[in-house]
């Protein structure tokens, strides 16, 4: 569904940000993403949402193919993802239900259509109530929430999220998680870059670290890169 | 395209300040330019009130038959040069030169000036060069004594005109490129303002046709409601220059509306470029 092919990513102010990096992400399964600050997890996903392109190697995202891929094609494969940041990207002066309204509009859903879709997905998410609120009356998680609903209306079959719980508070973070486990319990793949190595820790899903740029570790190959460490994060626990 | 139209006028709505400053912005730039324009426009249609006396006289002989001068009138008439020819008899021209010379209008007598040929010229045939392929042929023409046309006069008038006409066209070019270049900054602010609204639309799948369309429909109502604003405030300058000081042209309509429309294909073309760029940026 989603594969790598020795990727190079190399940004002409910047240098590389990412080197010879290969791996597949199946339908349906979770993936978290780690690594340090400025070790490519953001370029990873942006290479997945082909908001960049790799500068040497392939990458594969649901039957499109980059570099190769026509322009008009993107925003096609845009339509089956769903993509989630650290800070919501929401429209401050739009409602919540106006914000989830849009990503539908955007892709010219029938008027009639988008009413129903947005107040099941809001109730998927838990802010039923909260429709007619604007994003600044709401709580970082709630932020999120309305984020993950947006990501969700075209029933994408991967939704990435870049440092979803990165803003929020504990509690937060976990309602956040929740939410985004029982997604892919009903079939949407996740991949979820993130800098709460306690949360990897707790939950036993296949972790990707990335360092330098580098694939140091797959926990569902075992230890790839010479100069990697098993990260700490890779020990099965209690999940959230 | 009902989307496109509904975040048009929301984005008005949203941001109004924003807007009315657009809308002002590109009023005052067409306004510079209008202004321009229609100083140009009366310099124009005054040298060209002018540029209608250049004439060619041929003064004939005294004894110059009736019907040698109607055969002269026919060739000369015949000419695609020559507008019209006017005879002028002895008495006639006397009256002339009376009512020209005012206070000296006593020292001409009667039967002092002779008859002439007054020969105008079309539109394109009133410089010097011309001028004087008119009068050398007419002074080759039989019965005719001496030819004047106000060869010096011809000189500055042109002159003038050139210099009327260069000023012109680099001051037309330098108001508009100023007018673009004011609007381009102000129609680029309104796409960094929606920036995040942009990389939304991308990220959920909106192709860049739709993502241009509310921006082109902006940029297009921007220039209507500028270029529209510039007329009124271009319609009330000429109002008040011609109640106070001198009476002046205005544009005419089929102009007026070109103006507008100008205004219209600014917006909408800067608007595109600027969304064009902006969406270039982020791929």
């Amino acid at each position: 569904m989603i594969r790598f092919a020795n990727v190079y990513k190399e940004y002409p102010r910047t240098g590389m940000a990412l080197n010879d990096v290969s791996f597949q992400v199946a339908r349906g399964e979770f993936a978290f993403l780690t690594g340090p600050s400025g070790s490519g997890k953001s370029t990873i996903l942006k290479l997945v949402y082909m908001d960049e392109m790799p500068t040497r190697g392939a990458v594969w995202v649901g039957g499109t193919k980059a570099p190769g891929a026509r322009r008009s094609a993107i925003p096609q494969l845009r339509r089956k993802l769903g993509v989630v940041f650290q800070d919501f990207r929401l429209l401050d002066d739009r409602t919540v239900e106006q914000n989830v309204a849009f990503a539908l509009e955007v892709v010219d859903t029938p008027r009639e259509k988008i009413g129903s879709k947005v107040s099941r997905l809001l109730t998927r998410v838990g802010l039923a109530s909260k429709a007619t609120n604007y994003p600044r009356e709401l709580s970082g998680g709630e932020q999120q929430r309305v984020a993950i609903a947006r990501a969700l209306v075209n029933d994408p079959f991967v939704l990435i999220a870049d440092e979803p719980t990165g803003n929020l508070d504990d509690r937060a973070t976990r309602g956040v998680f929740q939410l985004l486990k029982d997604i892919n319990t009903s079939g949407t793949a996740v991949i979820m870059a993130t800098h709460n190595l306690e949360l990897v820790r707790r939950n036993e899903f296949r972790v990707l670290e990335v360092n330098r740029g580098q694939l140091v570790f797959d926990s569902s190959e075992g230890l790839r890169h010479p100069d990697a460490r098993t990260p700490e994060a890779n020990v099965p626990g209690q999940a959230l | 395209m009902r989307l496109a139209l509904r975040e048009t006028v929301l984005a008005f709505r949203r941001a109004p300040l924003l807007s009315v400053l657009g809308v002002t912005t590109i009023a005052f730039s067409l306004f510079a330019f209008g202004l321009f324009s229609l100083v140009a426009l009366n310099i124009r249609t005054a040298l060209r009130n002018v540029e209608e006396k250049v004439e060619v006289r041929a003064f004939l002989a005294d004894n110059a038959p009736g019907d040698s001068v109607a055969k002269l009138m026919e060739e000369l008439g015949q000419r695609k040069d020559v507008q019209r020819v006017e005879y002028i008899d002895a008495q006639q021209a006397l009256e002339r030169a009376r009512a020209e010379m005012g206070e000296f209008k006593d020292v001409f007598e009667a039967g002092f000036l002779p008859a002439s040929l007054d020969i105008r010229l079309r539109d394109g045939f009133r410089d010097p060069k011309a001028v004087l392929v008119v009068a050398d042929y007419v002074r080759t023409m039989s019965y005719v004594e001496d030819v004047r046309y106000g060869a010096d006069w011809i000189e500055k008038l042109y002159r003038i005109r050139n210099i009327a006409a260069a000023t012109g066209v680099v001051l037309g070019i330098a108001f508009a490129a100023v007018a673009i270049i004011i609007i381009s900054a102000s129609i680029r602010m309104t796409v960094l303002a929606r920036s995040r609204e942009i990389g939304i639309m991308r990220l959920v799948g909106a192709t860049d046709a739709f993502v241009r369309r509310p921006f082109l429909l902006d940029g297009f109502a921007k220039g209507v409601l500028g270029g529209m604003l510039a007329l009124v405030f271009t319609w009330a300058a000429h109002t008040i220059v011609s109640k106070n000081f001198l009476q002046t042209d205005f544009f005419p309509a089929s102009l007026a509306a070109v103006g507008v429309a100008a205004g219209a294909f600014l917006g909408t073309a800067v608007s595109a470029f600027s969304v064009r760029r902006h969406l270039k940026r982020l791929h």
